[in-house]
């Protein structure tokens, strides 16, 4: 496979985590959202793979079949297994204001290749051009978290968050040490226990695992 | 070989408390897990005070005059915060709120949260410190929601989602860091050495670190409880038992604050100029005057509290902010005099409610003629923590005064102005709980004296005369942070 044909097939790929991520921002089926972020796993793993196969960095196969078997198949499993456990199959958010979720969506990406202008230029990588998207993953991940309001989909705009790092790792350095990328998958999984745990407390405690529901912790006047 | 010891013993711990379980001398091994790494921090901190800094297991990890003595603190506050849970745990125990699982699960997590810091404070590599700190906050957080009630489980998902959504900023910050470093160290897991980088700080790309420094900023700011990031702090620091909240706003708010400044030293070593400060600057000043403005709201003892740790890590971060000799000085001696203090208000605070089975200030009174620990504990940490003379805390914000009016005197003002404020409110609120009639309410109990006494003989101690090899310590890290 020569250079511009890989860096191709990699610009397609992080345009597909990019819809994905997106996707992730109005789905409001439960189910729907954890698939999505399954294919966005997919994605990384094939992206990190070719990075790997083209550049000759073989502990990037590592960090590729550890998201193959962490985010696409075993988180994927944990949640479909909560979400049945805790009968919320069924549940649909609501989620305001598409259009402009959507807008503000597309302004974090314009920011974040405005924000990776200088790093893109020193950068001599075939994946450097990705590394705004990487971002953009990120910051989707996180407006996800802020605008809506059921505890599963904070936690899969956690973990999409999760992906778009692992995505940046990738494309600005060909991945970090893999002592770091161990630790890191660790993290996850140790959080995806927590989460866990967390629903199943939220759900008893509250009747329901709208986030919107505990706001007893307010400043008193 | 004590560097490993000192890490291998709380983990160590922690799988022999796993087994214990809820069994009657589960606490007293968690005391003796505690004693030993203090041990063996103290036989680190001699070795380095012998032989200068070193390097460990394959230069994973090193010591030096900066991280030394934050592992002493840690190991020591530790060691007393476990003395002081033996008793309350077992109360809380008897009072129904937590079973026997929990118990176990309290204990063995108490060790592994203990491990994460010392790792944070001890690695060289800064992906590794990335990973501690995450693994730190996750260890934490089911122990805020241990008692299960609805504002608990609150607080605690607060904790996780907000401190992990910002740690996950202070992971892309890391990735840009290698970027750089890679360029002139090369690929491999080197290239994320302390000891590499700081060599060749002035080599890395200038305009990479300072975006670098952005993510590292907002990221480990979020730990740090820096205003406008310190949302989940109150919660978490109010909501869970009051050994977590000893040791959370003791111990990991220094770890935090200790990965800032490693991270700004290599910013400042790239860029040569003062941006990384004036934002450190900044995100300090507004966490000293905002938190000190809500300190005057509150009504629960521990999110008082809770707040005032914020202001203090304000004052910490402006002086390493501020840089130069006197305010790094004075920075690295207000970490270690906070810690000291604001864990012995806790212990103290935790008897305090529990006498009284709430932590609304309004109906907690007569502290002093109740128990005259707990009423003078709290009287004389009020007055440690608010900067009275000759607390230690008075010597450190002090010189961080001095250093502000001669180097930022345009602030000095506002500085001034939070120092007041939360003087004003927290003796406000004080002054009525220590004194006047015992109350009704109030249940006579038995309490943990050692804990209260040597933390505040400490604070005293080092506010009237500094060891000669603190001093040193202090001296050699300030040259480090230049």
């Amino acid at each position: 496979m020569n250079l511009s044909v890989a860096a191709n097939i990699n610009s397609f790929l992080a345009a597909l985590v990019l819809l994905t991520a997106f996707g992730m921002l109005v789905q409001r089926r439960m189910y729907g959202l954890i698939h999505l972020f399954a294919w966005q796993g997919l994605f990384l793993s094939v992206s990190t793979a070719i990075v790997g196969f083209v550049a000759g960095k073989h502990h990037l196969y590592i960090s590729s079949l550890l998201t193959l078997s962490l985010k696409v198949v075993l988180l994927p499993y944990i949640l479909h297994v909560l979400i049945h456990r805790l009968r919320i199959q069924k549940e649909v958010e609501t989620v305001v204001n598409v259009p402009l979720t959507m807008l503000i969506g597309i302004g974090l990406v314009i920011f974040s290749y405005h924000l990776t202008a200088p790093v893109r230029e020193l950068s001599t990588l075939v994946t450097r051009s990705t590394l705004a998207v990487a971002l953009a993953t990120v910051m989707i991940g996180l407006l996800m978290m802020i605008t809506r309001r059921h505890a599963v989909t904070q936690i899969i705009g956690f973990l999409a968050m999760e992906n778009g790092l692992f995505f940046a790792a990738t494309s600005a350095t060909y991945g970090m040490p893999l002592v770091v990328e161990l630790g890191v998958a660790l993290d996850i999984l140790i959080a995806a226990f927590i989460f866990g745990i967390f629903f199943f407390h939220i759900h008893t405690t509250f009747d329901s695992l709208d986030v919107e529901k505990m706001a007893r912790l307010k400043e008193s006047d | 070989m004590a560097l490993l010891t000192l890490l291998g013993i709380p983990l160590f711990a922690a799988i022999i408390l796993a087994f214990v379980g809820d069994r009657r001398y589960a606490p007293e091994i968690n005391i003796a897990g505690s004693a030993a790494t203090f041990a063996a921090g103290m036989g680190l901190a001699f070795e380095v005070y012998l032989h200068g800094p070193t390097l460990a297991g394959n230069k994973f990890f090193f010591v030096d005059a900066f991280n030394v003595y934050l592992a002493v603190l840690t190991s020591f506050v530790s060691m007393t915060t476990s003395v002081f849970s033996r008793r309350y745990m077992r109360r809380e125990r008897e009072h129904g709120r937590v079973g026997s699982i929990r118990m176990r699960f309290y204990h063995a997590m108490f060790q592994v949260f203990i491990f994460a810091m010392l790792l944070c404070l001890l690695t060289n590599n800064v992906g590794v410190l990335w990973i501690a700190m995450e693994l730190a906050t996750l260890s934490t957080v089911l122990l805020v929601s241990l008692y299960r009630t609805p504002t608990a489980i609150e607080a605690a998902w607060k904790y996780f989602i907000l401190c992990g959504v910002g740690i996950a900023q202070a992971l892309f910050g890391t990735v840009l860091l290698y970027f750089a470093a890679e360029k002139v160290l090369g690929e491999g897991g080197e290239a994320l050495l302390w000891t590499n980088l700081s060599l060749v700080s002035d080599r890395l790309e200038p305009t990479v670190l300072s975006l670098a420094f952005v993510f590292l900023m907002v990221g480990y700011g979020t730990k740090v409880g820096l205003v406008p990031l310190h949302n989940w702090l109150p919660d978490a620091h109010s909501e869970g038992p009051t050994p977590i909240s000893a040791v959370l706003s003791g111990l990991l708010l220094n770890v935090a604050l200790y990965a800032l400044v490693r991270c700004k030293v290599l910013v400042d070593g790239a860029t040569r100029t003062h941006h990384a400060g004036d934002i450190m600057m900044g995100f300090g000043l507004l966490s000293i005057v905002v938190a000190a403005f809500s300190l005057l709201r509150q009504k629960d003892i521990k999110r008082m509290f809770s707040y005032s740790s914020i202001e203090h890590m304000g004052i910490a971060t402006f002086a390493f902010g501020l840089g130069g000799p006197i305010a790094t000085f004075g920075g690295l001696l207000h970490m270690l005099v906070h810690s000291l203090a604001k864990s012995a208000i806790f212990f103290t605070v935790g008897h305090a409610s529990q006498m009284h089975r709430t932590q609304d200030m309004e109906k907690i009174k007569g502290l002093i003629r109740g128990n005259p620990l707990v009423g003078w504990g709290l009287m004389f940490g009020v007055m440690a923590i608010a900067g009275m003379p000759p607390f230690g805390v008075f010597t450190s914000e002090f010189l961080i005064l001095t250093a502000t009016i001669k180097d930022a005197p345009l602030l000095t003002p506002f500085l001034l102005l939070g120092l007041v404020v939360a003087f004003a409110a927290l003796f406000r609120r004080v002054q009525p709980m220590v004194s006047g009639e015992v109350p009704e309410n109030q249940k006579p109990m038995t309490v943990a004296h050692l804990p209260v006494l040597l933390h505040m003989a400490l604070v005293l101690f080092i506010g009237l005369y500094m060891p000669e090899f603190l001093n040193q310590w202090f001296h050699t890290a300030v040259e480090l942070l230049k």
